[in-house]
């Protein structure tokens, strides 16, 4: 099973973290510094994984980021590097050519997308397709609400940000 | 998209930041921000709420803690509106984690949400309960998530998330899923035609048949059907492959689970699965494009496992070598890396040891792979391939590698050449270069057992001794060498140093000087070696040597008044001995040879197959005609008492050679105090054995794989429990209601330990729960069987503990987790009822577990601001207890303070006007009450410590009882193995005189984990 995703940008700034295995605040934090310090100072043409503290963290960069999907040690490791491709090429298609400013500013949106990829640490679905017309239900859904709920609220809300 | 003008600010804003300090201060005021607005509920819209706990998020994200609004994420959770709802549950399963109290608030709510009727809502709430769930939503809610996961009304939206969610939850208990109404359900459920359910239910499966084949034994054929239809009929829809192939995430899957069946009897499910298998190893090509060939390569590898589990035709194994052949010597790294582990696996199937080794330069090649997860993989392969006929080749490339890898690898690396030297040594001078070489490129890792070995062999083979003195010399030479290698140099040259004395550089007073120049350099440890080498060399001077017994008896004399007992014994007493004469010579002779012994190394490499390594060390051994009485194999597996007679003794050996020969065999029933081998020093020193290793030696007994092989040591024989002994009893390791009282007071080591298993606890403790894990480890070389774990649990107490498997294989270490629960304050204790069999024996023991009254209190410090207003509204009983005890063991407040701090009762200094009395205050946490403050007033009578009164206040009856009780219990009786953990401030006169006392067991690390896998 996969344990947790980390997002990661070359300078070490977290993007985004999910955490399918209980850890605690204390024990995030330090699974992050010390991942990063490895995986970030990892050469370009070297494999996609990483052994660490008895599990296998599997690993892509795509532009500044580094996506991370930390597995058992017998899970199948290019599996998992396919989903994070999966992953990957499925908030491209929600952004349109994703980059690392798409998913600081609405990294909300990437948590979404994430739930529709991933319960329990297992892949739910395969089909891009799919996993797109739910996000895009989910995106009316919220629309809808906020139309009803009226113009009042709404500049109350505007006001105090 | 929703636009939130806020948060998007927030963001914009840290990115802004400067430095991490700014960050910081910009994080600090939004936080107080949003504390202030959660304060102020009125004002507070959905949307607001919304919109500060993504800023919490966010905040939490970026590695802040977040200490609340917990509860206002939780809270909208059980908001009307989508939008509200969808962020509640979405930053509630991010910011909490199963172990978190607010989750089990929001029970309900989620429950409420799955078993209604809004099929989005219900979305959210699975994927909650998929991602964090924790065991009490796996006790309330497994049926109404296996009724959706089956419910022909849901849409697959819904039932693919019920069948993870439903995974998580049987992970988090097993019980969670009938298995008997589940089996038919779960094989009805492979039919399934949408491909989203069908990959969440496989992955479901794999769970479900990893814990229990046998029952589902119906999905068998099932799995074999979606191979066909995806791999080779290639029967899906477009948006469900993936470049091109079949989703290659389901074939994985079904591939996996066909894994946890031992075999596939039915000849017809067979031969389908073998004709998609051979499909998948033919027709697996490398292509350009990574992703499609990434994803094919992730089919190929799980059907290499699946074909290896399988135990196929010849044929097709060889295929699968020579497919790995290829693998490992591409350049792509992930599929070399891929190669070379699942190459290491191969190692375990008959007969293609030989193909594999032919593959033996290409994977050294690996070795110096730029990439170190790929240098790993090629070192464990290189390890597990290793025998006779490539030791030489394969050691000498580790020492190689030796000098230029990390740090993190070079541990491992010693370890395992050290090992391999050991087990399949060509011939003995090999051995000694290799070991000496490894001290020398890496002394820090190497043990001291590993020396202690070298000495072995170089004392029991004569043709060996000139060798070794003379490259001991040699490296004596270089400028700055490793303290290791100063000890085994100086051993060596003190007892054959005489035998190089007619070559250049090698006479008496040469060695001591080049010696002596190391002296400044070493630690206490190595001085009293050095000290013995001296002697030895001034008595192997004949004729004396006047100016060398001077310059040498000038170091005697200066180390009589060393502070170190050890160096100052041996100064004074070689001293003293050198002016004898020939009663020196006497004392001084050469070391007899060792009595033959496994290797603790070697016995940790070789649990496993024991086949006959023509190692050149194995064939010695076998060969000596030696005083070796007792050539220790292994434990018997079979259990009865060891076939091991009184071996006859050879006339020139003593009676203490016997002793030693009886001397366990794997040296782990051993008794001794490592930290107190006073009382045999002396005999150390007469005896006719004098020279030993250094003191350290001893304590090697008993930290684990620095097992008893190597030196031997006279300590050794006071430590012998007869053989015979062993039938029907254990010896215990320690005293059991020490280590129950030691772990009373600290949340991690050993509960029971005697010759055959450890067991250690880990702790944690939150509120009024506990997670403990129990490391059950076996120590032998042979199976324990029958192992029971059953826990008695006391009313107040809640506790479940994981099932513990019926075997522990050899050397192996099981991990049990229990939960604790505190229902209510008690001071009743719970007990483990343990069982197993170690071949026909039957041992039992009922333990303690220490989920004792003072796991439940945290500590807390109170103001007296806090303090009195509380105090005094506790008016009397039942609330506040106050009695007058006697008979107390009379400790000075200080200590006193220390004992109640060390059981988190915390001592609140300067709130009571008289000095004489102590205030404490704590917080008891358990499901009836609640956290409750508890408060404590002990006043003592300087002029008589053994009485003192004591109120003790809290808000709970049953608790102010239980409180004082309980502390009470601590102030009279303090138990043996406590008084050493409580930081004692000064010797009091409670303290009991030491040498009486027994010694606490001693325990090498805290985690026990670590401590087994030191014993393993």
């Amino acid at each position: 099973m996969i344990h947790f995703v980390l997002l990661v940008s070359r300078q070490g700034k977290v993007r985004l973290t999910k955490w399918y295995s209980p850890y605690t605040q204390k024990e995030r934090s330090k699974v992050i510094r010390e991942l990063s310090g490895v995986i970030l100072n990892r050469g370009p043409k070297l494999c996609n994984f990483v052994e660490w503290r008895g599990y296998k963290v599997v690993y892509k960069r795509y532009a500044s980021l580094y996506f991370c999907m930390c597995i058992d040690q017998e899970d199948n490791e290019l599996e998992v590097l396919e989903i994070i491709h999966h992953y990957v090429e499925i908030l491209d298609r929600y952004f349109g050519s994703v980059c690392e400013l798409d998913l600081i500013f609405n990294f909300h949106k990437a948590y979404y997308i994430l739930d529709e990829l991933l319960i329990a640490g297992e892949l739910q679905e395969s089909s891009k397709k799919t996993v797109a017309r739910i996000i895009s239900a989910q995106d009316q859904l919220v629309e809808a609400a906020k139309e009803e709920a009226g113009s009042i609220s709404n500049i109350i809300a505007q006001a105090t940000k | 998209m929703t636009g939130m003008r806020g948060l998007s600010v927030f963001i914009s804003d840290i990115r802004n930041c400067q430095n991490k300090e700014a960050e910081r201060l910009r994080v600090d005021k939004e936080l107080g921000n949003v504390r202030t607005c959660f304060k102020n509920e009125k004002v507070l819209t959905p949307y607001k709420k919304k919109k500060y706990v993504w800023k919490m998020l966010y905040i939490h994200m970026l590695g802040y803690d977040v200490d609340f609004g917990h509860m206002e994420a939780v809270s909208l959770i059980s908001a009307p509106k989508y939008p509200e709802k969808q962020v509640g549950y979405i930053v509630t399963s991010c910011l909490l984690n199963e172990n978190h109290d607010f989750l089990r608030l929001a029970i309900n709510t989620v429950r409420n949400d799955i078993i209604g009727r809004n099929e989005t809502f219900q979305c959210l709430a699975l994927t909650l309960v998929g991602n964090i769930g924790g065991r009490d939503f796996a006790e309330s809610l497994a049926p109404d998530v296996q009724k959706l996961l089956i419910s022909s009304s849901c849409r697959p939206l819904v039932r693919k998330k019920a069948a993870l969610c439903l995974l998580r939850l049987f992970r988090k208990n097993p019980d969670a899923i009938n298995v008997d109404g589940w089996a038919d359900r779960m094989a009805q459920l492979l039919d399934e035609r949408d491909l989203g359910v069908l990959t969440s239910s496989t992955s479901l499966l794999v769970a479900l048949v990893s814990n229990n084949h046998e029952a589902y034994s119906s999905c068998l054929p099932k799995c074999v059907k979606i191979l066909e239809r995806l791999a080779r009929n290639q029967d899906v829809p477009q948006e469900y492959t993936y470049y091109g192939i079949p989703s290659p995430w389901l074939q994985v899957k079904a591939m996996r689970a066909l894994q946890y069946f031992p075999t596939i009897e039915d000849p017809s499910t067979r031969k389908a699965l073998f004709e998609v298998l051979q499909r998948i190893l033919m027709g697996t090509d490398v292509v350009k494009n990574v992703n499609k060939n990434n994803a094919s390569h992730a089919v190929l590898f799980e059907a290499l496992s699946l074909v290896m589990h399988l135990d196929a035709e010849k044929e097709m194994m060889s295929q699968c070598v020579a497919l790995l052949g290829k693998f490992i010597s591409v350049r792509e790294p992930n599929i070399r890396y891929l190669g070379l582990e699942n190459m290491t696996r191969m190692l375990m199937v008959t007969d293609v040891q030989d193909i594999i080794k032919k593959h033996q330069s290409q994977i050294i090649t690996s070795l110096k792979d730029p990439d170190i997860s790929i240098r790993r993989r090629a070192l464990d392969l290189l390890y597990g391939m290793c025998d006779v006929s490539n030791a030489k080749d394969i050691v000498e490339e580790l020492l190689q590698y030796l000098s230029t890898a990390e740090f993190s690898m070079r541990e491992e690396l010693s370890l395992k050449a050290a090992i391999l030297a050991e087990k399949f040594a060509p011939d003995l001078s090999w051995y000694v270069d290799v070991i000496l070489q490894l001290i020398d490129k890496a002394g820090d890792f190497v043990s001291d057992d590993i020396w202690f070995r070298v000495v072995q062999f170089v004392t029991n083979n004569e043709d060996l001794q000139p060798y070794a003195a003379s490259k001991a010399r040699e490296y004596l030479d270089k400028i700055a060498i490793h303290e290791t290698m100063v000890k085994v140099s100086a051993y060596i040259l003190g007892e054959y140093g005489h035998l190089l004395a007619r070559r250049p550089g090698c006479s008496a007073s040469e060695l001591f000087s080049i010696l002596h120049e190391k002296l400044p350099t070493v630690s206490t440890t190595t001085i009293p070696i050095l000290l013995s080498t001296y002697a030895k060399l001034l008595m192997h001077t004949q004729p004396p040597d006047p100016e060398l017994q001077k310059q040498i008896w000038a170091i005697f004399k200066k180390y009589e008044s060393c502070i170190d007992v050890e160096i100052q014994q041996r100064a004074v007493e070689y001293f003293e001995l050198s002016k004898k004469g020939a009663a020196f010579m006497d004392v001084l002779a050469e070391m007899p040879k060792f009595p033959e012994r496994q290797s603790s190394l070697i016995k940790k490499a070789e649990d496993v197959e024991d086949t006959a390594d023509q190692s050149a060390i194995k064939l010695r051994a076998q060969q000596q005609p030696s005083n070796a009485l007792v050539l220790a194999d292994p434990q018997p597996v079979n259990g009865a008492p060891p076939p091991l007679k009184v071996p006859s003794v050879s006339g020139s050996t003593g009676p203490e050679s016997v002793a030693r020969s009886l001397s366990q065999p794997n040296g782990t029933l051993s008794n001794i105090d490592p930290q107190n081998p006073s009382p045999d020093l002396l005999s150390d020193l007469l005896g006719p054995l004098a020279i030993e290793g250094p003191p350290g030696a001893v304590s090697s007994e008993q930290h684990g794989p620095i097992g008893a092989g190597g030196a031997p040591d006279e300590v050794d024989g006071s430590a012998i429990v007869p053989v015979e002994e062993q039938t029907n009893t254990v010896e215990l390791v320690g005293n059991i209601a020490e280590r129950f009282h030691a772990l009373c007071l600290k949340d991690s080591g050993v509960l029971y330990e005697d010759p055959y298993i450890q067991i250690g606890i880990k702790a944690e403790w939150r509120g009024h729960h506990g997670r403990l894990v129990l490391f059950l480890g076996n120590k032998n070389t042979s199976p324990l069987t029958s192992v029971q774990a059953l826990i008695l649990p006391p009313a107040h107490l809640k506790l479940e503990l994981s099932p513990v498997p019926d075997t522990i294989p050899p050397r192996a270490q099981v991990q049990s987790p229990l939960e604790v629960m505190n229902i209510r304050p008690s001071r009743d204790v719970a007990v483990l009822d343990f069982s197993y069999k170690f071949g026909t024996n039957v041992v039992s023991a009922k333990l303690r577990i220490p989920a004792v009254l003072n796991k439940f209190l945290q500590p807390l410090q109170l103001t007296s601001e806090e303090f009195f207003p509380q105090w005094r509204s506790l008016t009397g009983p039942p609330l506040k207890l106050q009695e007058v005890i006697r008979g107390v063991r009379p400790l000075v407040l200080p200590e006193m303070a220390n004992l109640f701090n060390s059981f988190h009762v915390t001592i609140c200094p300067g709130l009571d006007p008289n000095p004489n009395n102590l205030v404490a205050s704590t917080t008891f946490y358990s499901e009836s009450t609640g956290a409750m403050l508890c408060l404590a007033r002990i006043e003592t009578d300087p002029a008589d410590r053994t009485q003192l009164r004591m109120t003790v206040g809290s808000g709970d009856p049953t608790l102010t009882l239980e409180l004082k009780e309980f502390i009470k219990e601590q102030l009279i009786a303090i138990p043996v193995g406590s008084r050493a953990l409580v930081p004692a401030a000064g010797p009091g006169p409670g303290q009991a005189p030491p040498a009486v006392q027994p010694p606490s067991p001693v325990i090498a690390a805290d985690d026990p984990g670590a401590m087994l896998a030191g014993l393993l």
